[in-house]
């Protein structure tokens, strides 16, 4: 009986294959442009201009890629990738710290104003920077600091996203551990070393991944603040290589940018699928 | 909810909320304030003064025909975009679902596509279907459709729409194949037993369990095309052709960086923060407390 239950709910033989066919399509479908741009990235400029291009690799991957990251169009993509690395990694550090800390204080403590600045968290949670990118700009034009790696970084960490996070989580930390540190005489901070911080490790592990992300694929403000090519990441980057005018783009550099652009985000998902998926969970609720 | 056990002393926390408030004073408050006070003024050609207009920015915009365009192109895009990138997912997950092996693999490889910039995907989107060289526009020309995004607006929002939509599709997937592996398995046997085939499982059973998180998904879908999707607009048509793909977060900067006019961009700024507040407020009344099951 249990055998026949089971045979109705899941399929079984040609049904099941059908549902593996479908499957497969859809892969296929969400997978086509990624593999484009790949094949693009090893062929040759005049196989690409005359169309259609192949849809199997060429011999071109070496020269293309060398190509790109070596001298690329107006700054070597080499460059731009470790631009985008300091920025993605200071985004997610950064705020990760500040979280930590700023969180922690407002849920281990009672303060004046603690309401207030309870608030004021909820507040930033509700405003993207697109909405706010002249005045910023102007305020990080103010400081100096367009061009710079704190220009890319600072605004992108002033929303409070992971400060609620993370009072969320300590929460639920049950109360006895901190009435045993008290006891012991241990003193805040030492709490917060010793017990806080290492039972905060998986969210700041799964949050780690989605913040790394997020800076890594910013686009508008590394567009409006870095001037100097120099100073581009190569999500922003990639637009400045295509020429302006009527000339044709090279496109086997620009679609291997590209694939490198993709390449360091898609490592950090796929090899931490489990916290990706927990940190996505966490940030949205 | 409160800590019933807390630490005593104020000047310890105040240093560690410090770092914090620095920055979103500088940074959020700050600029904010800002926008809000711009929006009230016009400024000289030359930048050198303004003149107080108060509300004046806004009935201007509100009367303007290329911003209410604007308005009108986000809602065709966002509804469009949450449509193209929820369906797909949900038709993915279903599947995803019935298999018991090897679903695995499947997520992992459609996991990719979230991890790609939007921007990003706008080049590739752009390199498939340029008029030039554009793979799926030759084979389209063959068959005797001309496609050309860069004069046709209508073809120009169906490809940033499935640009936009193409990453988002692994981020409803992975919600809803969640969802559905949270469906007991004892409610859709019972169905079984009783005659129900699967689609009649689906559509009467299956669905409404995942009403919480369809309404969620919608509203950050909505969310996301409103803001995210800067980066597949400006590299694929740069709001063109005639303003037919100008959404409003790209109105913002293109008045704003482009054309220099700081009080209309500003005031365009003030109400896309009305229109983000609404939307969480909906996320957080409407889908936390009405959406039930």
């Amino acid at each position: 009986m249990a055998r026949e239950i089971h045979g109705m709910v899941e399929k079984r033989g040609a049904g099941l294959w059908l549902t593996h066919v479908f499957m497969i399509l859809g892969v296929l479908v969400i997978f086509f442009p990624i593999w484009l741009a790949f094949v693009a990235s090893t062929v040759t400029q005049p196989e690409i201009v005359k169309p259609p291009m192949p849809l199997l690799p060429g011999d071109q991957f070496w020269e293309n890629y060398s190509k790109a990251l070596f001298s690329g169009v107006n700054v070597p993509v080499a460059t731009m990738l470790f631009n985008s690395l300091v920025m993605a990694i200071g985004i997610a550090v950064g705020k990760i710290v500040i979280s930590l800390l700023s969180a922690f204080a407002i849920v281990y403590f009672r303060f004046p104003g603690r309401m207030v600045f309870f608030w004021m968290i909820f507040l930033t949670l509700m405003l993207p920077v697109e909405v706010r990118i002249v005045p910023t700009y102007e305020v990080v034009a103010g400081f100096g600091m367009l061009n710079s790696y704190g220009g890319l970084i600072f605004p992108l960490i002033a929303s409070a996203t992971a400060t609620f996070l993370f009072r969320q989580f300590f929460l639920t930390i049950p109360d006895e551990l901190a009435e045993a540190a008290r006891v012991d005489g241990a003193s805040p901070m030492r709490f917060f070393w010793d017990i806080v911080v290492p039972m905060s490790r998986t969210n700041v592990a799964a949050l780690f991944v989605i913040l790394f992300i997020y800076g890594w694929n910013q686009y508008l403000w590394p567009l409006l603040i870095t001037t100097d090519p120099e100073m581009n990441t190569i999500v922003m980057g990639i637009k400045q290589m295509f020429p302006s005018g009527d000339d044709t783009a090279d496109w086997p550099v620009i679609m291997a940018t590209s694939i490198l652009a993709m390449i360091p985000p898609v490592i950090v998902v796929v090899s931490m699928q489990r916290l990706f998926i927990r940190g996505l969970v966490d940030s949205e609720k | 909810m409160e800590k019933r056990v807390t630490f005593r002393g104020w000047w310890l926390p105040a240093l560690l909320i410090a770092p914090q408030v620095l920055i979103s004073a500088v940074f959020f408050f700050y600029p904010a304030g800002q926008a809000i006070w711009q929006s009230l003024f016009i400024p000289d050609p030359f930048g050198l003064s303004s003149q107080f207009v108060g509300l004046g920015n806004f009935e201007y915009l509100l009367g303007d025909r290329y911003y209410r365009a604007s308005f009108l192109t986000t809602a065709i895009f966002s509804i469009l975009v949450t449509l193209c990138s929820m369906i797909p997912a949900l038709f993915l997950a279903v599947i995803a679902d019935r298999l018991i092996k090897g679903s695995g693999v499947y997520r992992t490889m459609l996991i990719w596509p979230y991890a790609v910039a939007p921007a990003i995907a706008g080049v590739l989107w752009l390199f498939m279907f340029n008029t030039r060289v554009g793979v799926v526009s030759w084979y389209l020309g063959n068959l005797g459709y001309d496609w050309n995004h860069v004069l046709n607006g209508g073809e120009a929002m169906g490809l940033v729409v499935v640009a936009s939509a193409w990453g988002r599709i692994s981020y409803n997937f992975l919600f809803f194949f969640a969802a559905l592996q949270a469906v007991p398995r004892s409610v859709i046997e019972a169905a079984a037993i009783d005659g129900a085939r699967f689609w009649k499982r689906f559509w009467t059973i299956v669905l409404p369990l995942l009403s919480p998180t369809t309404f969620f998904l919608l509203v950050v879908n909505v969310v996301y095309s409103f803001f995210e999707t800067f980066g597949v607009i400006h590299t694929i048509t740069s709001g063109g052709p005639q303003q037919s793909t100008t959404i409003l977060v790209y109105k913002v900067f293109s008045d704003g960086f482009v054309g220099q006019d700081l009080g209309s961009s500003s005031a365009q700024s003030v109400i896309l923060l009305f229109v983000v507040g609404l939307l969480t407020i909906i996320q957080f009344k409407f889908v936390e407390k009405r959406v039930h099951y």
